[in-house]
């Protein structure tokens, strides 16, 4: 444990603090070309660093979601053998608590980042970024957040103010406390 | 049901350790086998059967040698329970079957799995980890290039957030103990630390967070702070001494010790460093904890501490009046586990069980505890203690902090209720 903890301070310490750093490994790590970066990296944060270029409305969102998603999720986003995705009739407090996109999820980029690096389940990864903008539209729209006719791009979709977005106690850092 | 001699009853009294038959947990250490079999075993009304001096088995040759061994045919009950959904049979869990296993390390067939689209058939030659974001030098690393890595070994649980969530439920669940608290597991885990490749990157100032994610056909995400990163997890490449199971991560997987199993990120292919969490859908939507007011608990990640008797429990069935020797699990997220308390009278009355050695901190600790049953109606439970001073709590405790739908994260203590003719059920108390 002990050459965890002094890593920690070369690591975490002062940039002034001059450290001849001996590396602990054999060091072969390969330096990596800056396209593979590009194309591995589909993290999307909820401030929009990731977002591609491209974009979609809810109206274009629904014909994606009807040959791509309605099998497991049914018909307006509820229904399905999957998950919930729209359409609750109560609210987090209710017994049992309706969770959906509209109630309980707390940023609309996490829709995108979600589909366009899991789904749909038997081909994922198959949508095109603006088919994958375009569905996150919808279940935006779905949920009453956003219009029929919005456009949702790399700009647009970190605007979206989700309802519960102060919805969530972040237990970790209070702990720290 | 053969009842004891006296004699033994007296014992039983001079070694009591509380209500509901409890025997002193030494006493077994105390008093040796000859002892103990003088008292309670030697004394069976029945006769041994011996019907032939030379079974078949014993009459020819045997099986010849094999390349990878597998359990006898008389054990083929012992397998994984699986719940998947009938329209994406990879999404879904399989459960350790707890109750059929002794001491502490789950074998590689029976851990516990979680996938969300199935496990994928990944080529180690053409499998990369790649290490990126707030770094000086984004580096790629192959399997091959990771086997040379110094490397260290730790026995470790990993526990599902969502292990155990049927207690949730108003009515207790009638199944056995590895269906409803399976979704732990317990193995040595082989790897090379995190710290280490991450001191090979180089670490940028601002970095706060990595978020690490799976090469299967879910590519899932997740965001884990950078000092327990630099604390304690590992890039795994053997389990039990050898290389992953795909359902395990195969060839490389996250080691987050005590902290939820999501975390432990499978497939592992690469880690981002970022300044702030990448609020992916596996640390919002899900594994976050509902509270009664609305809002909800996230990033909520260390495994609390939790017991269970495993031995006995649902599906057993005491067939015998006498001595029995009661076997549970208990683990924490936190660290070691300094005690386990086990009451048969429902919880009026505690004894201390004897925990079988080694106690390794984020480790499955195995407890025993001599009990003698002569028919009574007992509730036997049992509750751990963690270094830390972290207590598992009643139902009642946890659901009047918690509410019931938090889903995840449900660690109260367990209790088998168990009749005259020693058929046991699982109570709420």
């Amino acid at each position: 444990m002990s050459i965890f903890k002094s890593l920690l301070c070369f690591s975490l310490g002062s940039a002034n603090m001059v450290v001849a750093e001996e590396l602990i490994g054999p060091g072969l790590g390969l330096q990596t070309p800056p396209a593979m970066l590009t194309q591995w990296n589909r993290d999307v944060f909820p401030d929009g660093t990731g977002l591609p270029l491209g974009r979609g409305t809810a109206r274009e969102g629904e014909a994606v979601y009807r040959a791509n998603c309605i099998g497991c999720h049914g018909p307006e986003g509820r229904g399905g053998s999957a998950e919930e995705l729209a359409g609750a009739e109560h609210s987090l407090t209710g017994d049992p608590p309706d969770k959906t996109i509209g109630t309980y999820w707390p940023y609309a980029t996490t829709i995108f980042d979600f589909t366009r690096r899991s789904m749909p389940l038997p081909n994922p990864g198959s949508l095109t970024d603006d088919q994958v903008y375009a569905v996150t539209a919808y279940l935006l729209f779905l949920n009453l957040i956003i219009e029929h006719d919005d456009e949702m791009n790399a700009r647009s979709l970190p605007a979206v103010v989700m309802p519960n977005r102060k919805g969530f106690i972040d237990s970790y850092r209070q702990a720290d406390r | 049901m053969s009842e004891q001699p006296l004699k033994a009853l007296e014992l039983n009294a001079k070694f009591e350790a509380s209500g509901g038959g409890l025997l002193d947990r030494r006493l077994f250490l105390k008093q040796g086998l000859i002892f103990t079999a003088a008292t309670w075993g030697g004394v069976s009304s029945q006769t041994a059967r011996a019907e032939v001096e030379r079974e078949s088995w014993a009459k020819q040759p045997g099986k010849p040698f094999s390349n990878y061994g597998l359990p006898s045919d008389y054990e083929k009950k012992v397998i994984r329970w699986i719940m998947a959904n009938d329209d994406a049979p990879g999404n879904g869990v399989s459960w350790t079957p707890l109750h059929e296993l002794e001491g502490i390390v789950t074998p590689n067939g029976l851990h516990f799995e979680r996938h969300h689209n199935g496990v994928p058939a990944i080529d180690p030659e053409r499998h990369r980890l790649l290490v990126h974001g707030l770094v000086k030098r984004p580096l790629t690393f192959s399997v091959s290039d990771l086997l040379q890595y110094p490397m260290q070994s730790r026995l470790c649980f990993i526990e599902c957030g969502g292990n155990s969530n049927a207690g949730w439920r108003r009515e207790p669940i009638q199944t056995q103990v590895g269906y409803f608290h399976g979704m732990a597991s317990c193995s040595e885990w082989t790897g090379v630390p995190l710290s280490v490749v991450l001191q090979e990157v180089g670490i940028k100032g601002r970095a706060k967070w990595i978020i690490a994610e799976g090469g299967d056909a879910s590519m899932m995400n997740i965001s884990l702070p950078l000092d327990k990163a630099f604390d304690d997890c590992l890039l795994a490449l053997y389990q039990n001494g050898e290389r992953l199971r795909p359902e395990n991560g195969y060839p490389l997987r996250l080691l987050v010790p005590g902290w939820e199993g999501v975390l432990n990120v499978k497939w592992l292919r690469r880690l981002h460093l970022a300044a702030k969490p990448v609020m992916a859908r596996n640390e919002t939507a899900k594994y976050t904890e509902l509270l009664p007011s609305g809002k909800a608990r996230q990033f909520s990640f260390v495994m609390e501490p939790k017991s269970l008797i495993t031995h006995p429990s649902f599906g057993h069935r005491l067939d015998r009046h006498g001595l029995y020797s009661i076997s549970g699990l208990a683990w924490s997220g936190h660290g070691i586990i300094a005690k386990v308390e086990v009451s048969a009278d429902g919880g009026k009355s505690w004894a201390e069980a004897e925990l079988q050695e080694p106690v390794l901190p984020q480790c499955f600790t195995r407890f025993r505890l001599p009990w003698r049953w002569q028919g009574q109606d007992v509730v036997l439970k049992s509750r751990a203690f963690d270094e830390t001073g972290a207590v598992q709590p009643e139902r009642s405790e946890l659901i009047a902090k918690r509410g019931r739908h938090g889903y995840f994260h449900y660690n109260a203590i367990v209790s088998w209720a168990i009749t005259e003719a020693g058929e046991i059920s699982h109570v709420y108390l």
